[in-house]
């Protein structure tokens, strides 16, 4: 492959990364019935708060920890008003959303255009030689890793371990898991506060690694575009690192490509294109023309490609929670 | 194991569910628990499994009190129940929902564990497949899993929430002969919760019954059905006489009306009724006579036959069409399907009576002052509906009747109601029936049904009895054909 086209599947790469991570936080939140909808405020504040707390301290680590600690204080903000207060998720999410917003742009006033510290890069030795695969996806840093391994780990968590059992049974028939003993509205809080903290590393992650720096406004409307991924990708992590994946690769293409040939301006419209194709793929995937696909394969690829292809939202997301 | 309810007393708010109720359950008989709606058998039922606490007395497992803070607390010590509507989690697979909840480590060994729950089945008699979809089973395949999870959970006594509503003949002969095998092999103890009185009848040891709040008597069974509907509904002072109606036009017919839903089909039903009459559709709830309700309105798609409205056959018949010929619909829900929360009853004047862009709010004032001085509602205009008591609300449904209804379809006219307002319905609906309309309800109340008839039909399987002159027939005949028979 050109070396150039390596180089472009790496930066691909690179740029997913803090989606994934995003994507694979609310995708637990919702597994277990919150729908956490401040992502975008959550991204904000939590570059925000990573780069400063970073650029004050030094210290990358105490800069994640902040970000991560700031996306699950939101979400704890969420899971409080629906499981305590009863209100409704969707209307404490917005509220979060835009609080998110404007406190980001308040308080990172004096963080402003900085240059600030950055995680550096961490080849894997022996994996990094591996051609293709090794210069696009193992001589990358710190989050990429972060995303791969959280991508693999929480899909096997949701589907095949225990607690994952019982994760979503919370989301999809909670009188069903409270009727087995599962601590419903515990795990609720607790998965919501987890995604968020992850959430949180994904905006730390844009303005520590992937958008170096902050100004105001940094990842405007990422957060929408996560929680979009999240039902693209059937509420499955790795169903949704590959949306990430397709979004950002048709966008960077599309850049590339028209940047050479077209104008300024054509770009900026042409931006929506990959949201086109993932309106697409998500006809062809959940609709009966996937179906009628999936029939015309041999049986033993139909059943492994069915249960990718399965995505209903958990039956209870965003429900409240009855007294047992 | 013997289970003992000591004084068990519960209320929702005013309601006086549970009233100290005291029963003993013996290991290795089965019981059949009796009562119409808001008897209280679910609410004793939710408190001996775990799901709710009494206000006031004990349960007892051989003698020693219990204290039951879960359903999870009430199976670990042995008792177990078994929901209409089974508690799995439909995406899961069969091996998922076995699962859930079971302890062991993090990862799931998938294999051992589907030959264990496939050996489960074998011994129990039912047919398990570790890795179908819940959601692609049957109801009855589902209930099936269900008492699998339970008897491997360690249940000693189980309580079946009308089990066989919904699932085919087939599977429930099935269930029937592994509950009589766990009874009779295992020593278990079982609880049929249970509206058909048949199913009473065939498969329990002694019959339970429960009316308002009290328990009121048992049986061993199998004893004459008529016995147990009279302890099922009190009997109440005699019927005073009334007039012969004069049968006009018809206004509504049905000739091998055929009904499906999931849970039940109800069979052809042929059925003429005219103007100026009132027929009562009697027996036990879900037994059909909502569905037969529910479709002469337009509610429920016909899978078969012919429905004619005032001579006018009507083959999609849909409710606004149907409002349109005069037909109109008096819903149980009164808030849920026959008001609109939240809104006042000077706007639902409006909504039923205006049209055009603009809400006219003086004349729709006007027009619900004189409702509520002609049908004697204790409101104001701009009253909420959710604020007024049942009757009242009864009454604004009442005052929302156009004045040319010709086919009235009304459930549970008085349910919940006081003597007084009941009183008051049925004065409203005889002033109807005299202009001409003819009226079709259903009752859980056999009284009403036999005082404010003319004709009844009574409903037991989704089948429809011959009509029963309601002069001429009893309480006795009611219970008779209530239970099933002919």
């Amino acid at each position: 492959m050109d070396a150039n086209w390596i180089a472009i599947a790496a930066s691909i790469v690179l740029q997913s990364s803090p989606l994934i991570i995003a994507v694979c936080g609310e995708t637990l939140s919702e597994r277990a019935g919150v729908v956490n909808l401040s992502l975008d405020g959550s991204l904000l504040l939590s570059a925000m708060a990573g780069f400063a707390a970073a650029y004050v301290s030094n210290s990358l680590l105490l800069g994640f920890l902040a970000g991560a600690g700031v996306g699950a204080l939101m979400a704890l903000v969420v899971a409080f008003g629906s499981l305590a207060l009863r209100q409704s998720q969707v209307a404490v999410g917005f509220v979060l959303t835009l609080l998110g917003d404007s406190l980001s742009a308040f308080l990172g006033q004096n963080f402003t255009r900085l240059p600030g510290i950055w995680v550096p890069r961490l080849p894997i030795p022996w994996l990094k030689d591996i051609p293709v695969l090794g210069p696009i996806v193992f001589n990358q840093d710190l989050v990429v890793y972060f995303a791969l391994v959280l991508t693999l780990a929480s899909t096997w968590w949701i589907f095949h371990s225990r607690p994952g059992l019982a994760l979503r049974s919370a989301g999809e028939r909670p009188e069903a898991a409270f009727a087995r003993g599962v601590a419903v509205r515990k795990l609720r809080y607790a998965y919501a506060v987890l995604g968020g903290a992850l959430v949180g590393v994904a905006g730390a992650a844009y303005s520590l690694d992937v958008k170096i720096g902050w100004a105001e406004g940094h990842t405007r409307g990422l957060g929408w575009i996560a929680l979009a991924i999240v039902i693209f990708g059937g509420w499955s992590p790795l169903r949704g690192a590959l949306g990430v994946l397709l979004f950002v690769a048709t966008r960077s293409v599309i850049s590339v490509v028209l940047q050479r040939s077209l104008g300024e301006s054509s770009v900026v419209v042409l931006n929506a294109l990959p949201w086109l194709l993932m309106l697409l793929v998500l006809l062809v995937v959940s609709g009966r023309l996937g179906g009628q696909l999936l029939a015309r394969l041999p049986a033993p690829l139909q059943r492994p490609l069915r249960g990718l292809m399965q995505a209903a939202p958990p039956a209870a997301l965003g429900a409240e929670l009855k007294e047992g | 194991m013997r289970v003992e309810l000591d004084k068990i007393s519960k209320s929702f708010g005013p309601v006086q569910a549970n009233r100290g109720i005291s029963l003993t359950f013996e290991a290795g008989r089965i019981y059949g628990l009796l009562g119409e709606n808001g008897a209280g058998k679910s609410t004793l039922m939710k408190i001996l499994s775990g799901y709710q606490t009494p206000d006031s007395g004990r349960i007892l497992l051989d003698a020693v009190p219990q204290q039951f803070r879960s359903p999870l607390d009430a199976l670990a010590a042995g008792i177990g129940m078994l929901y209409q509507d089974p508690l799995d989690v439909p995406p899961f697979t069969v091996l998922e929902n076995y699962l859930l909840g079971q302890p062991g480590g993090l990862a799931i060994p998938r294999r051992t564990a589907a030959d264990q729950l496939r050996q489960l089945g074998q011994h129990y008699g039912f047919d398990v497949h570790p890795h179908e979809r819940i959601e692609d089973l049957s109801l009855g395949e589902r209930q099936q899993l269900e008492l699998l999870r339970l008897l491997s959970g360690g249940a000693q006594l189980l309580i079946l929430d009308e089990p066989t509503t919904g699932i085919s003949a087939e599977q429930k002969s099935v269930l029937f002969n592994s509950l009589r095998d766990l009874a009779r092999k295992e020593r278990k103890t079982l609880i049929l919760v249970s509206h058909k009185l048949e199913e009473v009848q065939d498969l329990c040891d002694q019959a339970i019954v429960l009316r308002q709040g009290d328990y009121v008597g048992g049986a061993k069974l199998p004893c004459p059905s008529r016995k147990l509907v009279n302890l099922m509904f009190a009997e109440l002072p005699r019927r005073a006489p009334r007039p012969r109606p004069v049968a006009g036009t018809p206004q509504l017919e049905l000739r091998d009306l055929v009904v499906r839903t999931p849970r039940l089909a109800l069979q052809p039903v042929d059925l003429s009724l005219h103007a100026g009459e009132v027929l009562g559709l009697a027996g036990l709830e879900g037994n059909g006579q909502e569905l037969l309700l529910r479709a002469c309105a337009g509610l429920l798609p016909l899978a078969g036959g012919e429905l004619r409205l005032a001579g006018q056959r009507q083959p999609r018949l849909d409710y606004l069409a149907a409002r349109k010929l005069g037909l109109h619909y008096l819903a149980a829900g009164r808030l849920e399907e026959g008001l609109v929360s939240g809104m006042t009853l000077a706007e639902h004047m409006a909504l039923v009576s205006q049209n055009g862009l603009f809400v006219d709010r003086a004349a729709s004032r006007a027009q619900t002052r004189r409702q509520i001085k002609q049908y004697q509602i204790v409101a104001r205009p701009g009253s909420r509906v959710e604020e007024l008591s049942g009757g009242n609300q009864q009454r604004v449904l009442f005052g929302l009747l156009p004045d040319d209804a010709q086919l009235i379809l009304a459930e549970h006219p008085t349910r919940g109601l006081d003597l007084r307002s009941s009183d008051w319905i049925w004065q409203q609906l005889d002033l109807r029936r005299r202009e001409g309309a003819a009226i079709l309800f259903l009752s859980a109340d056999l009284d009403e049904l036999l005082e404010r008839s003319d004709r009844i039909a009574v409903f037991s399987g989704g089948r429809m009895s011959r009509l029963l002159d309601a002069r001429q027939t009893s309480l006795n005949e009611l219970g008779h054909l209530i239970g099933g028979g002919a």
